[in-house]
């Protein structure tokens, strides 16, 4: 099929003008095709006999597909290139590569057809499920999938939860471009800036007046510009960022925040008994740790002590728009990332762990999503593995509480005059004595006790 | 040159006669020279035919014009020219840019898009240029190439050059603007120009007498006040002739003159035509006065040629061009790196 | 270089082409009416007298054929100033500029450069109405393969051809028809000017005018009555079109951070949107409000004076302009 123009692909053969055993001349017709535009007539650009005819008549080929094949006569030597039998027309090896289309990729699952519980958790991780292919049966995609896809690299991840805008308010404050850079070279937080430009946009001289007036500055965030020229740092390079952020932070959380610190002892005999039946039909992956239990206390004891969940800000407390446990996980090669487990009350303990084990792998592996790092109402510090008995932390700021876990272990208890050994564990809170008093405070760690007494209501 | 005026033919039928042919013109060209004449029309020919090939597999791409059935037109004209003129051409200009010297090899490679083409590859079929033999091209606009060459001439007249600017274009060109205005402003001027109109009775799809209320492109010519001859453009010596006569009259009047050749294409416009507008037996008609074969059987039955030498000059023929087409498939592209180049003159502006 | 003597811009003109024809036999004016009549804007007036009629060329109404002959001429040798009598005119010369000199040295590999000067009146303000009050240098400015300058000054009136002659590529030179009436002083031996950069014609400091030719006085003009008002604002005439001078308007930006294009094309598609998105791809950081353009209302020009004045930018405009990006 020969080639007849820029745009044309494929022909159809639409009449033979010769017949096997014909003698065709070099320059004769010998068939017709039609195209897109018209009816072409074609010609032979060799000399022989016409052996035979491959493409029938009505068929649609692409362009390059060998038509018929024809036998140059004896009597002369073809010093052309051309093997025997000679193929009409020459058709070039690229156009015989359309012929062949790529498959189709197949295997996504339409969003629609995902079931709740999916399309839930890529809600809430922020996944599009039409770009997920699907790995599970028939290509359903499944949570695996999903996290999977929430977990795309990107650079290194930031070093503190700096908060840019104030959590909880919908709109984002236009800023322009000059005003934003600058604000990050000073180091004026422009959540506390006031825009002065049209649509309240903030702007260079608002950004200006702000340091001049001595706001409080968060600590210096990368800029923007940088991002991609963090990835190139190399690791000990970004570990020392990551130090020196975490450094400014806690500085600033203890120069800013009143610390108040209270600790409570919880027997855990009720939580162990309650693991050990469940554990028992469960597979070994799926087996509960302790931990679980204690994060979901946690979490639920904060729906009665709420005035622990939220932010200080603009000198009063601002509640949390849910209850989402930032979990400090320490990290290979030093340094400290407090990811949040969203909406931490509403999961099952078995969810709990799945996303605890989920957040410890991608914090380590450095791909975490910037919401995570962002969203936490409340950090939990688990230091437990490490073999303290108790932790008395420092609040990340704008947090107002931190919850401590200490290690698990097996103490000397009385209980009614009787000397025993029981597992115990050692809570502790760290909270800013301007947003509550110790009397909040020691009502939220017995609450979190009452709830471990009853772990099957967990 | 009044006699030369031969306004006989009825505007649609081929002229039958050339107005020099019968009479003992001086200089008329040896054996040798005829051969020659010969040897070049076979060369555009067999190009073509080649050039066609490729196309249908894919290695020439874009637009593609071919001269077959015109050959005598260029080579005749092409004998009248000299190193110091100028030629303005079409996109149907394979054929003048091989006369003119262009090697096959590097018109094959600019077909073929390659780095070592006549214009870097960068132009294709429809732009040959050769700067060293005053080769201007190549024109995808109909009529575009008018006005450059009455400038080329106007450039030349004002320098005293004594070279003659030949332009080539179609009978379709002949309803564009550009072409009325550039005769106006030639005759005008006293522009050494050689008008010469292939008039191969098609533009495009649209024939003569659907195109022009009046036919005679000659006697429109004439109404610019300049002096205008029709020629049998199928007979090679016919248009040599004619070129030569026109070209000295240019050269010592230093006025335009104008050439209709009568001529005719075999194949479809452009190589993506299907040509439905012409009755298959005008073709036929017309094969029968083809360039090539009226010479060479006039050669023949003159003792001028043998069979074999006409076979050996075919052979010889194919085996140049079978060498180009294998050294424009080993020719190297542009790198894809020097994209920008030639958008602007090097150096510092 | 001598005193300084009052002159115009028409007189600039004038005696640039004077200069060149003197300087380089190879150089000769042709166009519409630029020799007996002594052009339609009196720019080539007494010429004819001086330098003949081989050298000061009256053509027919044939923009295509003298354009297209302008072009032959300089693959040629010559060294031709091919003025079409205004731009609205040259659209019908468009196939030879665009398709033959912006192409040529191209399509031929590098072989054949075309070293030719169009020059060319344009802009409205004069109630001609639609088919006469074109201002085509933007789309012009387009194309690869010419150079498109806009002198608004005496200096580059009498400059820039030189300088346009000498390039071996087609210069296209914008002449707003408005300016030829403009006075100013001059040495009578002014030399050429470059044809590659913008000129600060004001420096400022709080924000950024930029224009270029018969706008550029109604950006001096805005940018006087917004000192009046504590706003010092920089003005920057492009000069030319393309290549346009990236460097010196990024360099303005970056001082002022506020910036107002004023351009006499149609809004949409226009050089002052070209303009506006290399501000934005190359000083994006440091752009303290968005960037404004003054352009001409999407109409063809009307006849009637208080249409036309509406649809074209004028200096309230731009004041109004340069006003909310400090607002």
């Amino acid at each position: 099929m020969p080639s007849l123009g820029a745009d044309m692909d494929e022909g159809t053969l639409t009449e033979w003008l010769v017949k096997p055993g014909d003698k065709v001349h070099k320059g004769d017709i010998i068939a017709v095709i039609d195209t897109a535009k018209s009816a072409i007539e074609i010609e032979s650009f060799h000399t022989g006999i016409v052996d035979r005819l491959i493409v029938p008549v009505g068929e649609t080929v692409p362009v390059g597909t060998v038509l018929a094949t024809i036998t140059p006569p004896e009597a002369e030597a073809v010093t052309t290139a051309a093997a025997q039998p000679v193929t009409v027309p020459a058709g070039p090896v690229t156009a015989a590569a359309k012929a062949e289309a790529p498959p189709k990729v197949t295997g996504e699952q339409p969003a629609e057809a995902a079931s709740p519980l999916i399309r839930q958790l890529a809600r809430r991780l922020g996944v599009d499920l039409t770009a997920v292919r699907g790995t599970g049966r028939a290509g359903e995609i499944t949570q695996a999938d999903v996290r999977r896809a929430a977990a795309a690299p990107r650079p290194a991840p930031a070093p503190a939860p700096v908060t840019r805008e104030k959590p909880g308010v919908a709109a984002r404050q236009p800023v322009t471009p000059l005003a934003r850079r600058l604000a990050a070279e000073l180091g004026v937080d422009l959540a506390a800036v006031t825009g002065t430009g049209p649509g309240g946009a903030v702007r260079e001289g608002d950004v200006r007046r702000a340091t001049a007036a001595g706001q409080p500055t968060a600590p210096a965030a990368p800029l923007p510009r940088q991002a991609p020229e963090r990835a190139a740092r190399t690791a000990a390079e970004r570990a020392l960022a990551m130090r020196q952020a975490i450094g400014r932070l806690m500085a600033r959380s203890k120069r800013e925040i009143p610390h108040y610190y209270l600790s409570n002892t919880v027997d855990l005999t009720a939580v162990m008994n309650w693991l050990h039946e469940r554990n028992r039909e469960l597979p070994v992956s799926g087996r509960l740790v302790p931990a679980a239990l204690l994060l979901k206390a946690t979490a639920l004891a904060l729906r009665r002590v709420p005035e622990l969940n939220g932010y200080w800000q603009d000198d009063h407390f601002n509640p949390g728009d849910g209850i989402h446990l930032g979990v400090a996980i320490s990290l290979r090669g030093g340094g400290l990332v407090t990811p949040a487990i969203h909406a931490a009350d509403s999961l099952t303990v078995a969810e709990l762990m799945g996303s605890l084990k989920d957040l410890v792998t991608r914090a380590r592996a450095g791909r975490l999503r910037r919401a995570e790092l962002t969203e936490a109402t409340i950090t939990v510090t688990n230091l437990g593995d490490q073999g303290v008995e108790a932790v008395f932390g420092v609040i990340y700021p704008p947090q107002v509480a931190l919850v401590g876990v200490g290690r698990p272990a097996e103490r000397p208890f009385a209980t009614s005059g009787l000397v025993g050994a029981r597992p115990v564990v050692v809570t502790t809170l760290s909270a800013d004595h301007r947003a509550t008093d110790g009397f909040t405070g020691a009502r939220y760690l017995t609450t979190m006790a009452d709830l471990l007494q009853r772990p099957e209501e967990l | 040159m009044s006699e030369a005026r031969t306004r006989g033919t009825a505007p649609g039928r081929p002229s039958a006669q050339s107005p020099a042919r019968g009479r003992a013109a001086a200089g008329s060209p040896d054996a040798a020279h005829r051969r020659e004449l010969l040897r070049q029309m076979m060369l555009i020919r067999r190009f073509e035919e080649k050039t066609a090939e490729l196309y249908s597999g894919g290695e020439i791409r874009g637009f593609l014009h071919l001269y077959i059935g015109e050959e005598a037109v260029a080579v005749g004209i092409n004998q009248a020219l000299t190193g110091d003129d100028n030629i303005v051409a079409t996109y149907r200009e394979h054929g003048y840019a091989l006369v003119r010297g262009i090697s096959a090899d590097a018109v094959m490679a600019e077909l073929f898009g390659k780095a070592t083409g006549c214009s870097g590859g960068r132009g294709g079929s429809m732009h040959l240029f050769d700067s060293s033999r005053r080769f201007y091209g190549g024109y995808a606009i109909v009529g575009g190439g008018l006005p450059l060459a009455a400038g080329l001439a106007l450039a030349g007249k004002m320098r005293g050059d004594p070279g003659v600017t030949a332009c080539i274009f179609g009978d379709g060109a002949v309803a564009e603007g550009e072409f009325h205005e550039t005769m106006n402003l030639a005759a005008l001027w006293d522009l050494p120009v050689l008008f010469c109109c292939e008039n191969n009775r098609y533009a495009m799809g649209t024939a003569l007498e659907r195109e022009h209320a009046q036919t005679d492109l000659a006697l429109r010519a004439e109404s610019y006040g300049m002096t205008a001859w029709p020629v049998d453009g199928m007979d090679v010596l016919a248009v040599e002739q004619a070129a030569r006569r026109a070209a000295e009259a240019v050269r010592a009047g230093g006025r335009p003159h104008f050439l209709e050749l009568r001529t005719y294409r075999y194949r479809a416009h452009s190589m993506y035509d299907p040509d439905r507008y012409r009755d298959k037996a005008e073709i036929e008609e017309w094969k029968k006065r083809d360039p090539i074969t009226t010479l060479a059987d006039r050669m023949r039955a003159a003792g001028e040629i043998t069979d074999d030498e006409f076979a050996s000059i075919d052979d010889k023929l194919a085996g140049e061009i079978a060498e180009s087409v294998a050294a424009a498939r080993a020719a190297p592209w542009e790198p894809a790196e020097d994209l920008e180049k030639f958008v602007y003159s090097p150096g510092p502006s | 270089m001598s005193t300084p003597q009052p002159t115009t811009y028409r007189e600039a003109m004038r005696a640039a082409i004077r200069d060149a024809l003197q300087r380089d036999d190879r150089v000769f004016l042709m166009g519409e009416d630029v020799g007996r009549y002594g052009g339609s804007y009196a720019v080539s007036l007494g010429l004819l007298e001086e330098f003949g009629p081989e050298r000061i060329r009256d053509t027919p109404l044939s923009e295509s054929a003298f354009v297209g002959a302008g072009i032959g001429a300089a693959l040629g040798g010559m060294r031709p100033i091919v003025e079409i009598m205004t731009v609205n005119f040259s659209l019908l010369a468009l196939d030879q500029i665009i398709n033959n000199a912006a192409s040529l040295l191209h399509m031929s590999g590098g072989q054949f450069s075309v070293p030719l000067v169009i020059r060319m009146a344009t802009g409205a303000g004069r109630q001609l109405a639609a088919q006469h009050s074109h201002s085509l240098e933007g789309w012009y400015a387009h194309i690869p393969g010419i150079k498109i300058l806009a002198p608004a000054t005496l200096e580059d009136a009498r400059g820039m051809l030189w300088t346009a002659l000498e390039d071996p590529d087609p210069v296209l030179i914008f002449e707003h028809a408005s300016l030829y009436n403009l006075e100013g002083t001059l040495a009578p031996d002014a030399g050429p000017v470059d044809i590659s950069r913008a000129a600060v014609r004001r420096a400022g400091a709080d924000m950024t005018v930029i224009a270029y030719g018969g706008t550029v006085g109604k950006a001096l003009s805005a940018a006087g009555e917004l000192a009046a008002a504590g706003i010092d604002a920089e003005v920057v005439d492009l000069r030319t079109l393309r290549p346009l001078d990236d460097a010196t308007i990024i360099a303005s930006i970056r001082k002022t951070h506020r910036v107002v294009l004023v351009d006499e094309g149609w809004r949409s598609g226009s050089l002052a949107a070209e303009v506006s998105a290399r501000i934005t791809e190359q000083a994006f950081y440091d752009l303290d409000a968005p960037v404004e353009r003054v352009c001409t209302a999407e109409v063809p020009i009307p006849y009637p004076r208080h249409l036309e004045d509406a649809a074209l930018p004028q200096v309230p405009g731009i004041v109004a302009a340069a006003r909310r990006t400090v607002a």
